[in-house]
């Protein structure tokens, strides 16, 4: 079962629940973490994992063969990004606007082009203490998320519970982390900011088709809004965690909730069986 | 005129409630919401919209199904798995045109994408420029440049001063969007060890771009040690630290009211984030003077 771990709003807890379930059910099940949230991981801060392998996460560019090419512009034409301008006999290639989708190469009459990796971010494999972790990390300065959270995902394992730390917001980056999930669970907290993202969260895994339920953590100050929303959509609230300074603390400090206050641990097993009956006879998507 | 951009890389460090705040306190200026993903600034400003735009960028394949042979070139030349059983998946497709390019009966065209609106407010601190990306879509960073446009036009229209955008967390896309040619990118960070590391992050994105970078500290008391750990990184970075904010539940409250919190008692945050406007403000007038 593939479970992942989305928000809207940043901030929210993702990482929190993320890490305390897998570390709360590594050792009754086979679990691995998959942190997705290339841009800023922090997954591997909790959990502290033994790095066992490393690999770069390249994407493919075009190089043009200039003794091949006769300027006709077939590939600046084709190009969605405008990644390739032909001027006069000079071909210009803007790797950081390439998306790989191969058209130039494919379509060059004159097979001038061929694509080449660049280096994009890098993927980090390793274990926790019976946990199976796997993060990507990309690099400072590079735009696109998405190709390096495709390659963090090539490394779930088909079978046992893979959870997915999930980037913040609705959009590309989130939908590539999401996709493929047999559910989601969505960390939101209750103030006016929690709510308006937790909305925009829903949409986004319904727009998905994944069933969905929400964590409402630091509960205590704010308003009930995120309650009455959740009761009008039919939205089960699994868990709640209260506002509570030792909570924030232990988080500060990168000590996993599950570690610091193992009383916690029945509460997010209680979470992991709530999941398992909502997508009960649900199969996991083929399509990852 | 001066463009002030919020980040932090690390989601929910408060950079809106900031962003709130410093609504209040500066003078002329122009507001702009560049998390176009999940904004959230119009909740402490309440505006009035004036002006609403479509947002069109990009493209989605489509398919007839009438013309299609089933030949399945475009499935397996299709580097992003968007086309199934013949049909597009639109989440999947990223509009490269490669499938309408190759398909050997033209079945396949593009259609021009909706990918989201944006809006020019009214509020009381001044207008506004916010946008809602589409669920699901792309292009985020094309809709932030959108509103940086919108809200630089107004600034030169009415003569401002600032242009104070809350931006996106991460570092991709998006935040480079929000950052490039910018005056002063303020970092809100947070005494955590996640807090410590997305900051670290979000500063080599600042150098990358050749942009000047402050760091404010919020909740600065929540971890003593770690907020020292920041300072001396900070120190050996040569990055001022501007404020160092207290934990403090009014935030919260004020945000529970939708008001921005400068405006709700005058405890220690208000008095924090009036000393950070006026360190940023000296700072950006050093900038100026070099």
């Amino acid at each position: 079962m593939i479970i992942s771990v989305a928000s809207g709003k940043g901030g929210t807890g993702k990482t929190l629940v993320a890490t305390s379930l897998a570390l709360s059910l590594k050792d009754t099940e086979s679990v691995q973490l998959l942190d997705c949230d290339v841009e800023e991981p922090n997954d591997h801060v909790f959990v502290k994992p033994v790095i066992t392998g490393s690999e770069p996460v390249h994407m493919l560019v075009p190089t043009v063969a200039e003794d091949k090419c006769t300027y006709c512009g077939k590939c600046a034409q084709v190009c969605a990004y405008k990644a390739i301008a032909v001027i006069a006999d000079h071909v210009l290639i803007f790797p950081e606007l390439c998306h790989s989708c191969g058209a130039c190469s494919y379509l060059c009459p004159e097979k001038a082009i061929t694509e080449e990796g660049r280096e994009m971010g890098i993927l980090e494999l390793g274990q926790s203490d019976g946990l199976s972790f796997v993060h990507g990390i990309l690099n400072v300065g590079e735009a696109m998320a998405p190709p390096v959270i495709r390659k963090v995902k090539e490394h779930a394992s088909n079978d046992g519970t893979v959870i997915i730390d999930v980037p913040p917001g609705t959009s590309c980056p989130v939908v590539e982390a999401i996709k493929g999930s047999d559910f989601c669970l969505l960390v939101t907290e209750p103030t006016p900011f929690g709510l308006n993202d937790l909305v925009l969260a829903v949409e986004t895994v319904r727009e998905l088709d994944i069933p969905c339920g929400v964590v409402l953590n630091r509960v205590g100050v704010g308003d009930f809004k995120t309650e009455e929303y959740c009761a009008k959509e039919n939205i089960p609230i699994l868990l709640t965690i209260p506002l509570d300074t030792e909570i924030a603390r232990l988080y500060s400090r990168g000590v996993p909730l599950v570690k610091g206050l193992p009383q916690w641990k029945e509460s997010f097993l209680g979470l992991f069986d709530r999941v398992k009956e909502l997508t009960n006879g649900r199969n996991r998507n083929t399509e990852r | 005129m001066e463009e002030i951009v919020i980040l932090s890389g690390k989601g929910g460090t408060g950079k809106t409630s900031i962003v709130g705040s410093l609504a209040a306190l500066a003078k002329n200026k122009v507001l702009a919401d560049c998390d176009v993903d999940a904004a959230d600034l119009h909740l402490l400003l309440s505006p009035s919209i004036k002006q609403q735009t479509e947002f069109w960028s990009g493209q989605v394949a489509r398919i007839d199904e009438e013309i299609c042979t089933k030949c399945f070139l475009c499935q397996d030349l299709c580097r992003f798995d968007a086309i199934k059983d013949f049909r597009v998946d639109p989440v999947s497709c990223e509009g490269c045109g490669f499938c309408s390019h190759i398909c050997p009966v033209e079945a396949i065209t593009m259609e021009e994408n909706m990918s989201g609106h944006w809006f020019i407010s009214d509020t009381r601190y001044g207008p506004l420029v916010h946008a809602r990306l589409g669920i699901a879509q792309e292009n985020s960073g094309k809709l932030v440049a959108q509103v940086r446009q919108q809200a630089k036009k107004i600034a030169e229209e009415q003569g401002l001063d600032y242009i104070i955008s809350d931006g996106p967390p991460g570092i991709g896309c998006p935040v480079i969007s929000s950052l490039s040619g910018a005056s002063l990118a303020l970092l809100v960070t947070e005494p955590t060890l996640s807090g410590i590391h997305d900051l670290e992050r979000v500063l080599g994105v600042c150098r990358h771009f050749g942009i000047l970078a402050a760091v404010c500290i919020n909740k600065h008391d929540l971890n003593e040690e770690n907020t020292r750990k920041i300072e001396d990184y900070c120190r050996s970075q040569d990055i001022e630290v501007a404020s160092r904010i207290p934990f403090d539940n009014a935030v919260t409250e004020a945000l529970v009211r939708g008001v921005p919190v400068v405006e709700y008692g005058d405890g220690r945050v208000s008095h924090e984030i009036e000393k950070l406007w006026q360190n940023i403000s000296r700072m950006l007038e050093d900038a100026r003077k070099k």
